[in-house]
């Protein structure tokens, strides 16, 4: 079972491909999230993930303000909610193991709600789950606006080494190609084991082995068929718009917001504000 | 006097591992002819090719693109003459979108952006693919693969177009339309194939390749009409030619 499983995750992450190049397909249809630079759009990102990270771990409430961000991106952008939603999940088992232990750990009440009592732990693990959920959101989000070709650009532009950059649109451009390389040599090695369990250790490395050989065979065909186009270190690509003032606008206002939801538990100041105003 | 577009004197190549691939290949290709390069599996016809679009290099003999002799120094330039469609598409085709793919080697060349866009389209409908200029290359099908992998070396203007096995994978139909295109254009072609039909169809004169040397070289009717000749070299007459009348 173990051995089958990095097969599996081979084809996974190719099933899982196709549906990123789905994003790409988002990523080509217009709004005015769309034509925001892709510039504009990753710092704001990285911004918002630096900002949601930052928060000590007890705090969920302050956490609240920062949904409008992805739930911006998702909605003004038109990418259809219900897939995205199903992408975070595939990526949940990630955070549930890392917030696992936190409730067995840590059993500090912290809070009575009605007959219940919260401990450290459960308000803490729910504090991963949350950034998680918001994290995972805005990034697919921006991905599915943007596009990883764009975005990758974007990111060059922004210092990003050229390398990695080349790397990154390689990695997405070709894991597909290889994943199913692996999945064909997996059917082969299944046709012919008949009853018997397919992958001994043996065959997965021999296996594993030639879908390496294989992967640089391709590289090597790969990179002389971009020397024959003239190929010289630098992938040029017909520019798009420079900076524009909407840009400056969404990063000022974006990284403006998020300082101030830092700073201030807006959720709580809401809360008073309402509160207040009943009393 | 039709003039010379590559000449090869005398080519010797040998692997790293020892296989002896190319032991003293010479031939001529005149300007706009279509020549085909014949021979079993291993008979040198990729080394070949790499050879004449400069990426790999002579270890004794030399390759002539017009009036250039190749060599490492000059290969970058060199290579501007040749345009080679590789055997698998999926090499060759790695940008986002069809059309970034196209502008890729032109750009490379200095072209500028607005010009860039031209000649893709001038490539694009040169191949009957403009309708795919927005789609990733690899949502297409082979055939569609293998016209955009044509294109992308059309928008590059090559005086010279090097192909490997062009009709590989392809369905019936998309091996006519793929033949008729290529009997259309007016580069020298240099096609490497089994595809003896495609042959018998496209060009005018074959080299039949065999354990790194030119076993044989003539009209394609006279050499693909020589049933002990091809079965000697693991070729096979093609049927085309058995069921055509002398005229």
């Amino acid at each position: 079972m173990v051995r089958t499983g990095s097969v599996e995750i081979l084809k996974a992450l190719a099933v899982d491909w196709i549906s990123i190049g789905r994003m790409d397909e988002w990523a080509r249809r217009d709004s005015p999230v769309h034509r925001l630079d892709a510039r504009a759009k990753a710092i704001v990102t990285l911004g918002f993930i630096v900002a949601v990270m930052s928060f000590p771990r007890h705090d969920i409430s302050a956490l609240v303000p920062f949904i409008l961000y992805p739930v911006i991106l998702t909605s003004a952008g038109g990418l259809p909610a219900r897939e995205l939603f199903k992408k975070i999940l595939v990526a949940a088992p990630f955070a549930l193991a890392v917030g696992l232990f936190n409730p067995l750990l840590d059993r500090r009440p912290v809070a009575l709600v009605g007959p219940l009592t919260i401990t450290g732990g459960w308000l803490s693990f729910a504090s991963v789950l949350f950034r998680f959920v918001l994290t995972v959101w805005a990034a697919l989000a921006l991905v599915a606006c943007t596009g990883m070709y764009r975005l990758v650009a974007g990111l060059e532009r922004l210092g990003l080494p050229r390398v990695f950059a080349t790397q990154l649109l390689f990695l997405y451009r070709y894991l597909f190609v290889v994943a199913d390389e692996g999945v064909r040599m997996k059917r082969g090695v299944d046709l012919r084991a008949g009853v018997k369990k397919a992958l001994t250790l043996r065959v997965y490395g021999s296996l594993m082995g030639h879908l390496l050989l294989r992967s640089l065979d391709r590289a090597e065909r790969v990179h002389r068929a971009m020397l024959s186009r003239g190929f010289d270190g630098e992938i040029r690509v017909i520019r798009s718009k420079p900076f524009c003032a909407k840009d400056w606008l969404f990063v000022g206002g974006g990284l403006a917001f998020f300082i101030i939801a830092r700073a201030w538990n807006l959720a709580s100041a809401v809360g008073r504000l309402m509160t207040g105003s009943v009393s | 006097m039709t003039s010379v577009a590559m000449e090869v004197r005398d080519l010797y190549y040998t692997y790293p591992d020892g296989t002896e691939a190319l032991r003293g290949v010479s031939f001529r290709v005149k300007a706009g002819e279509a020549v085909a390069l014949v021979g079993g599996n291993g008979a040198g016809k990729s080394t070949l090719l790499l050879h004449l679009v400069g990426l790999l290099f002579a270890q004794r003999g030399e390759v002539h693109i017009g009036d250039t002799c190749l060599t490492r120094e000059n290969a970058a330039q060199a290579r501007r003459a040749v345009g080679m469609v590789f055997q698998d598409p999926d090499d060759q085709l790695f940008m986002p979108t069809v059309a970034e793919d196209v502008a890729f080697g032109p750009l490379n060349a200095g072209v500028s952006p607005e010009q860039a866009v031209e000649h893709v389209a001038s490539a694009l409908a040169r191949v009957g693919m403009s309708h795919v200029r927005n789609r990733p290359p690899y949502r297409l099908s082979a055939g569609e693969k293998r016209a955009v992998a044509l294109a992308t070396v059309l928008a590059m203007s090559p005086k010279i177009l090097l192909l490997d096995e062009p009709s590989s994978n392809l369905d019936p139909r998309g091996r006519r339309r793929l033949i008729e295109l290529l009997r259309s254009f007016e580069h020298t072609r240099i096609i490497a194939t089994h595809d003896l039909e495609l042959v018998v169809e496209i060009c005018a004169r074959v080299f039949v390749l065999d354990g790194g040397r030119i076993v044989a070289t003539g009209p394609v009717g006279e050499i693909l009409n020589d049933e002990e000749l091809m079965r000697a070299h693991a070729l096979e007459r093609p049927h085309i030619l058995r069921h055509r009348h002398p005229h």
